[in-house]
């Protein structure tokens, strides 16, 4: 019994040991942010200067980057994850077939980032190079929009397959109802399936918002790594994720450290918040 | 309801599954295009002496990659070995503790944890270890490795004790078994399964990862066994070498992409593959 006893605090504390590290993570974000949260304050967050010659620092330049990537990046792979969210669920009705397409979109998260930032890198970049110049733009290949690209085709995998499950848990009853009453395959989908999984397809689109909005070796070697404001969405440009990936070893400076920290405090905040927000949103789908 | 409204539904309904399917189709081509290029441009440099000779110096032409190769399996393995008992221990705990409020809380910070950008891990493992011992090092790196391997295990170890029956749990404690007998003799074995897929996905995901060993493992030009040491690693060698300015460091960077990729899509398929044959 006494082993039983040991065994089950044992349980336990790994329990809080997830708290332990989680709470951990967030204070030791905000503790090392202190000196840059300081200095600036909330000025940090709208002040385009990032001058680590005369240690001023503003993060906007890398805020509207990450919001414009991954808002992009979210637009451009809607079409593509509700398609196959559908195609699997509704379309597919071979078991066999549905399973390897599965495979296969789900081996494309599988892919490791910096793979998936050299083929940008050197194969992506090159093509938009040669598009833009075609269509007048001024030819650079890497930037803001290509980055939304590979960041598109990266968050594909995690939408679809959350649209996927929630499409399936709508009713069969319902759905023949619907069917019954002489509604097409398509009709059925646009006033039945979709509207009853809506908020389910909804946190999928969240998460893998999050997904963008974090992600960072793909980004770091496609966008071009520019602290301005990007003036268009060609331009090349930095998100946070990618500021921190190229300055965080040469930050010689308390505060420049500090002000990276700071922008890893906003990461992590934001993410966290995505994160609970889909979670809830599914888990109420769910019951 | 006259004919020509049929026939426009039935049209719309042709156009919508045309639609569905070929955007379906269209969005697993990157897929084919990644690992073509990458295999295209990668595959014939590869030999045995890239897989066994060490980089040569910055400019020089020729070399391998063999420390980086080395420095994957020592910094992923010791972040396997972290992560596996730790995140069985906490995936027992949420299957077996379902209705307690603290169970919930833990449940949602494993999700949180899940969603942190790598690269902030990066920075906490830098904090929590390099900037104590002051140096960057193999195990601030597998540190950082274990952090996202964690709820993997976690949730794939919870998962399939769920699926455990409950008869079978009844049934040895009938018999008068201890608790932690049951939990550790009982379910886990039942469960192992589920357990390996997580594990080997897991294992998968932390080879190709970058980020968080960017100011943590950083890199090391020598074959370094010290975990105290800076160690190179086949995913921030890749980085590395195709930033650089060199022709020759890019086409290795695409030649350490082809054995990176080939390692880690045959260790997620495998990880599919018996989750598959188990679950039917």
């Amino acid at each position: 019994m006494r082993k039983d006893k040991v065994f089950k605090i044992i349980l336990l504390l790994s329990g809080f040991l997830i708290v332990a590290l989680l709470s951990g993570i967030f204070l030791s974000l905000v503790f090392s942010s202190i000196p840059s949260i300081k200095e600036f304050g909330i000025n940090f967050l709208f002040s385009k200067d990032w001058d680590p010659v005369n240690n001023k620092f503003g993060a906007l330049p890398f805020l509207i980057g990450t919001l414009l990537t991954s808002v992009i990046s979210l637009l451009i792979s809607i079409p593509f994850s509700l398609s196959i969210s559908i195609f699997l669920s509704e379309i597919l009705k071979n078991k066999l077939i549905s399973n390897i397409f599965q495979t296969f979109v789900e081996l494309i998260a599988g892919i490791p980032s910096v793979i998936v930032g050299l083929w940008g890198l050197f194969i992506l970049a090159p093509f938009m190079r040669t598009l833009q110049l075609k269509l007048g733009i001024q030819p650079i290949g890497v930037g803001i929009f290509t980055a939304s690209i590979i960041l598109s085709i990266m968050i594909i995998p995690y939408s679809a397959s959350i649209g996927k499950e929630v499409i399936s848990m709508v009713p069969t009853e319902v759905k023949e109802g619907a069917i019954s009453l002489g509604a097409t395959e398509f009709e059925t989908l646009k006033s039945v399936t979709l509207p009853f999984s809506f908020n389910g397809i909804f946190a999928g689109f969240l998460l893998s918002f999050g997904r963008a909005f974090g992600e960072t070796m793909a980004v770091t070697m496609v966008i071009g790594n520019s602290n301005k404001i990007p003036d268009s969405i060609f331009s090349p440009g930095q998100t946070m994720a990618s500021l921190i990936a190229n300055e965080f070893t040469e930050a010689t400076t308390k505060l420049y450290t500090s002000s990276l920290i700071e922008i890893g405090l906003i990461l992590f905040i934001v993410s966290m918040l995505i994160n609970i927000l889909g979670r809830l949103i599914i888990r109420r789908f769910k019951f | 309801m006259n004919e020509k409204t049929i026939n426009r539904r039935i049209f719309n309904n042709k156009l919508y599954k045309i639609f569905v399917s070929s955007f379906s189709f269209l969005s697993i081509i990157p897929l084919f295009l990644i690992i073509y290029f990458v295999l295209i441009r990668g595959i014939k440099y590869i030999n045995l002496k890239f897989i066994f000779s060490m980089p040569k110096p910055m400019g020089e032409l020729g070399g391998g990659i063999f420390n980086a190769i080395v420095g994957s399996f020592i910094i992923v393995g010791v972040a396997a070995l972290i992560a596996i008992p730790i995140g069985i221990m906490v995936g027992i705990f949420l299957s077996e503790y379902k209705e307690k409020k603290f169970t919930e809380i833990v449940k949602i910070f494993v999700d949180t944890l899940q969603g942190i950008p790598s690269i902030v891990i990066g920075i906490i493992a830098y904090l929590w270890i390099v900037k104590p011992l002051k140096q960057f090092s193999a195990l601030s790196g597998s540190i950082a490795l274990s952090f996202i391997m964690l709820p993997l295990v976690i949730k794939s170890t919870e998962e399939v004790l769920n699926l455990v029956p409950v008869d079978i749990k009844e049934a040895a404690y009938a018999l008068g078994a201890p608790y932690h007998r049951i939990v550790l003799k009982i379910l886990l074995p039942s469960g192992s399964v589920g357990i390996l897929t997580g594990t080997l996905i897991g294992i998968s995901r932390i080879l190709g990862e970058t980020a968080p060993l960017l100011f943590t493992a950083f890199g090391n030009q020598f074959l370094n066994l010290n975990l105290l040491k800076p160690m190179s690693t086949i995913p921030y060698l890749i980085y590395v070498y195709a930033t650089s300015p060199y022709k020759d460091w890019h086409n290795q960077a695409f030649a350490a992409s082809t054995i990176l990729i080939i390692i880690v899509l045959s260790i997620n398929l495998l990880g599919r593959f018996i989750e598959k044959k188990w679950k039917t």
